[in-house]
């Protein structure tokens, strides 16, 4: 063969760049996960409708690699749609830790973020983050399908950014 | 020998069948369901305990996130008892918008029922249909109050948001496209024969026990009683458009999938009317004090949500906050019947059947 | 106490000219009920006459007023103005007077006349009589949209079923069976009866099942805790005829109990667990009352005025 990796001429070398891509095993890893993350269905309240429309044929999610799976066991993520109340937590708590790493949870609206309209109810969890640790927060009362698009894009970001550095961007 | 067990199975709130926070406790012989409890309370938010502190127009954004898929009539209801308390007049002009968004509401409403039925009966292309056509009445909505879910639009004495320039012109042109839609659908679906086997016969009940148990909406209308409050105790505008009632025979789960599709084509023809006669110059809110307090008394007002029979009763005792706010759900009241339906059903027709009821659980748990 | 002071305060705020006359007329027509009323809490009496006329109630409260709304409910206001009630203020003489408080139902204070609340009764009743006297010096036309000020305003239509539940409810039931019987007005004219706890599973099934009433849809089930006591209300219909009644049960707060409805009308199955979940009243009778909103082993009924959350800070 006989092909000396010292001896690459520049237009072969423009050649290679072109087509020849070369990257870590954690960063290939990144991107994979990051390009297909498949949610948890887990709307609670008017956020699932909202979360609904954005799978909807208007603001695709099945574009970026996302769609719903039904069973805890073959999510990635969780995207916490609604208000969680506190008879609901611990089932929360359940299907989070029923999750397989690596795992992520995306807070969707204010209610799932910091109890939202109903922060001074008795029967409301002041966000969700109290329960499991959470990546990105999407404020909204609900968020509009093209905030959640840019949630879930800021968590590929994210990953892919972990992915790459090793740095954890929050401390969980 | 062969030895059978009862099983005992959960399906659990978090479940793919896309209703909501809610838990059926199922008992099972083989496939057959011997008991069946339904467990609610998960999206129990404290709204009536909330709305004792708070002055009657914050509470209208809290009505919105009751039942979210028909945020409208919600609104109407609270927005209707105060004025009914207080003797207000709504000018004209405010109380046509308000019927014709409560009108788009019931067909946006009933899109996301059938999309959201279909898909748990295994058809997975209608949701995508049912959401493109709510999106288009979203957008409407959209432009109307700036909201696409949680409208927060009427106050008490009229709505918020006069229409836009062109709005009506809008709502106008998309009655005939929907009708249209609704052809495709209803040939698309109605005579498929693996869906008509699945809806067919099931879930069936009588109007004894549709009135014993309370239950109101298609799901009374299925048995033959004919009981629609736009018609039965006319509210807003409903007695000057002429609109009719579908009433089914047999008390099944077809006959509520079909009533609920003809409510559709019903409501279109309401918005044809109502655009029509809409009066092109108004006042959109009436002659309302600056601090609302209904004088002391209570009241319960009720009217025609997609669900059923959606009911607000206030005790006011004269001040800006109501004394005790209760929203008579129709979804809480239809669940009721669930645990006596269910008995000798098989699993698949759980789903069939709980989702022919048509129950959001923000107004299941308020 | 205070409470309805403010309430008559709010009421008397009310534009309608209607309130302004009629307790002016009300004053000149009754001296004979007023020189019986004198004695026992005068100032009192004026307050229920006003609120009365201006209230929940149709036919007014003259003395001699024709359309008198039950006068068989008349018997148990000696009983109903013991019992405390948030309503209107009683004046047990109005049940001498024969007049005024009968349908209304006045709670008990005979007696007790604090010295804040006659002070404001007083300054109530002085901005009346300058009202008044303005109005008269003005040439007191009746206002517009006040039908006769002389005259009470019509009976409600409806009347004539709220007057025969109550009948059948006596007669049938128990005489002492309905407390209290008026037409709200706020809610659209509807008829509404007070019953005993004691009475009420009999009173439901005659509701139900007699020809004349044949109320089988309940609609609606509400628990208020008003801070004395605890009601229940029952929202009831009949389909074909549209003939609806809401019915109210009084209990007491410290072991509310009323008997449970669903043997009768099963839809009153969950609206009473949520009844029992949320604010504590007991409904003995009910197949399965358990907590349906709030967690299993939550401690405490979270709509009552005195709930204090556990865990404020989750």
């Amino acid at each position: 063969m006989g092909f000396d990796l010292e001896q690459v001429r520049p237009e072969e070398h423009e050649e290679l760049k072109r087509n020849v891509l070369v990257t870590s095993l954690e960063q290939l890893k990144g991107w994979a996960r990051s390009h297909s993350m498949w949610p948890l269905t887990f709307g609670l309240a008017c956020c699932a409708i909202e979360m609904m429309g954005t799978g909807g044929a208007h603001y695709d999610l099945d574009r970026f690699g996302v769609f719903f799976r039904p069973s805890p066991r073959q999510a990635d993520v969780m995207i916490v749609a609604g208000t969680v109340t506190k008879k609901m937590a611990p089932l929360l708590r359940r299907l989070y830790e029923q999750m397989p790493e690596p795992k992520w949870v995306i807070a969707m609206g204010s209610c799932a973020t910091a109890g939202g309209p109903y922060v001074r109810s008795y029967s409301v969890v002041k966000g969700v983050d109290q329960i499991v640790p959470v990546d990105v927060y999407i404020p909204g009362c609900p968020p509009n399908p093209a905030a959640l698009i840019y949630g879930i894009n800021k968590l590929q970001e994210k990953i892919r950014y972990e992915a790459k550095t090793g740095k954890q961007v929050t401390n969980r | 020998m062969i030895r059978t067990e009862e099983l005992l199975l959960n399906v659990g709130p978090q479940h793919p069948s896309t209703h909501g926070v809610l838990r059926i406790v199922v008992k099972l012989d083989g496939e057959v369901i011997t008991e069946a409890t339904p467990v609610i309370g998960y999206l129990h938010r404290g709204t009536e305990k909330l709305a004792e502190s708070l002055n009657y127009t914050q509470i209208i954004p809290y009505t919105d996130r009751m039942d979210y898929v028909s945020a409208m009539t919600n609104n109407y209801v609270l927005v209707h008892a105060v004025e009914k308390m207080m003797g207000i007049e709504v000018p004209e002009r405010a109380e046509f918008l308000r019927l014709i968004v409560m009108e788009l509401q019931r067909v946006a409403s009933h899109l996301v029922w059938w999309g959201t039925y279909l898909l748990d009966l295994g058809a997975l292309s209608p949701f995508l249909f049912a959401f493109k056509e709510r999106e288009m009445i979203i957008d409407l909505f959209n432009e109307l109050c700036g909201a696409r879910l949680t409208y927060n639009y009427m106050r008490v004495g009229g709505v918020k948001w006069d229409a836009p320039p062109g709005w009506i012109d809008k709502v106008r042109d998309f009655v005939p496209y929907m009708e249209k839609q609704l052809k495709e659908y209803e040939r698309l679906v109605s005579g498929n024969e693996i869906f008509l086997a699945r809806v067919k016969g099931i879930g069936k009940y009588d109007a004894e026990t549709a009135i014993a148990y309370g239950l109101s909406g298609a799901n009374l209308r299925c048995t033959g009683v004919k009981w629609d409050l736009r018609k039965n105790e006319p509210y807003s505008l409903y007695d000057r458009f002429e609109f009719d009632v579908p009433v089914g025979t047999n008390g099944d789960c077809y006959d509520r999938y079909m009533i609920r599709f003809e409510e559709m084509r019903q409501s279109l023809r309401i918005l044809k009317q109502a655009v029509e006669q809409f009066p092109s110059s108004g006042e959109t809110m009436g002659k309302v004090p600056r601090a609302i307090r209904p004088p002391a008394g209570e009241t319960y007002v009720r009217i025609e949500s997609p669900r059923g029979e959606i009911g607000c009763h206030i005790v006011s005792k004269g001040k800006a906050e109501p004394y005790r706010l209760k929203f008579r759900r129709p979804s809480f009241m239809n669940l009721q019947i669930l645990p006596k339906l269910l008995v000798g059903e098989t699993m698949t027709n759980l789903i069939a059947i709980l989702g022919g009821v048509d129950i959001v659980l923000g107004e299941v748990d308020c | 106490m205070s409470e309805e002071n403010k309430r008559e305060a709010g009421r008397q705020e009310k534009p309608a000219a209607a309130r302004r006359e009629e307790p002016g007329e009300e004053r000149r027509e009754e001296p004979p009920a007023a020189e019986q009323q004198e004695p026992a809490a005068a100032e009192q009496q004026e307050p229920a006459n006003t609120q009365e006329v201006s209230g929940t109630e149709p036919a007014g409260a003259g003395a001699e007023h024709p359309n008198q709304p039950q006068p068989d409910t008349m018997p148990e206001h000696p009983d109903a103005s013991a019992s405390d009630k948030p309503a209107e203020p009683a004046a047990p003489a109005a049940a001498n007077a024969d007049a005024p408080s009968a349908p209304a139902g006045e709670a008990a204070g005979a007696g007790a006349v604090d010295p804040e609340r006659e002070a404001k009764i007083k300054a109530a009743q002085e901005a009346r009589a300058k009202r008044l006297a303005a109005k008269a010096a003005a040439g007191g036309e009746a206002a517009p949209g006040d039908a006769e000020p002389a005259e009470p305003k019509p009976p409600s239509p409806k009347q004539p079923w709220l007057d025969e539940a109550v009948e059948l409810l006596k007669s049938e039931v128990h005489p002492e069976a309905v407390e209290e019987a008026v037409i709200n007005e706020l809610a659209g004219d509807m008829p509404t009866i007070t019953v005993k706890a004691e009475h009420w599973r009999a009173a439901a099934e005659l509701l139900k099942s007699h020809e004349k009433l044949g109320c089988n849809y309940l609609r609606n089930v509400t628990g208020v805790d008003y801070e004395t006591h605890m009601e229940v209300v029952y929202f009831v219909i009949n389909l074909e005829t549209k003939r609806e009644y809401a019915i109210k049960i009084r209990t007491d707060r410290e072991q509310p109990s009323v008997p449970s409805a669903v043997p009768v009308w099963p839809s009153a199955d969950w609206p009473e667990r949520e009844i029992y979940d949320l604010l504590g009243v007991d409904f003995p009778g009910h197949p399965d009352l358990r907590r349906i909103m709030m967690p299993d082993d939550w401690v405490g009924h979270p709509l009552r005025k005195d709930y204090v959350p556990l865990d404020p800070e989750v």
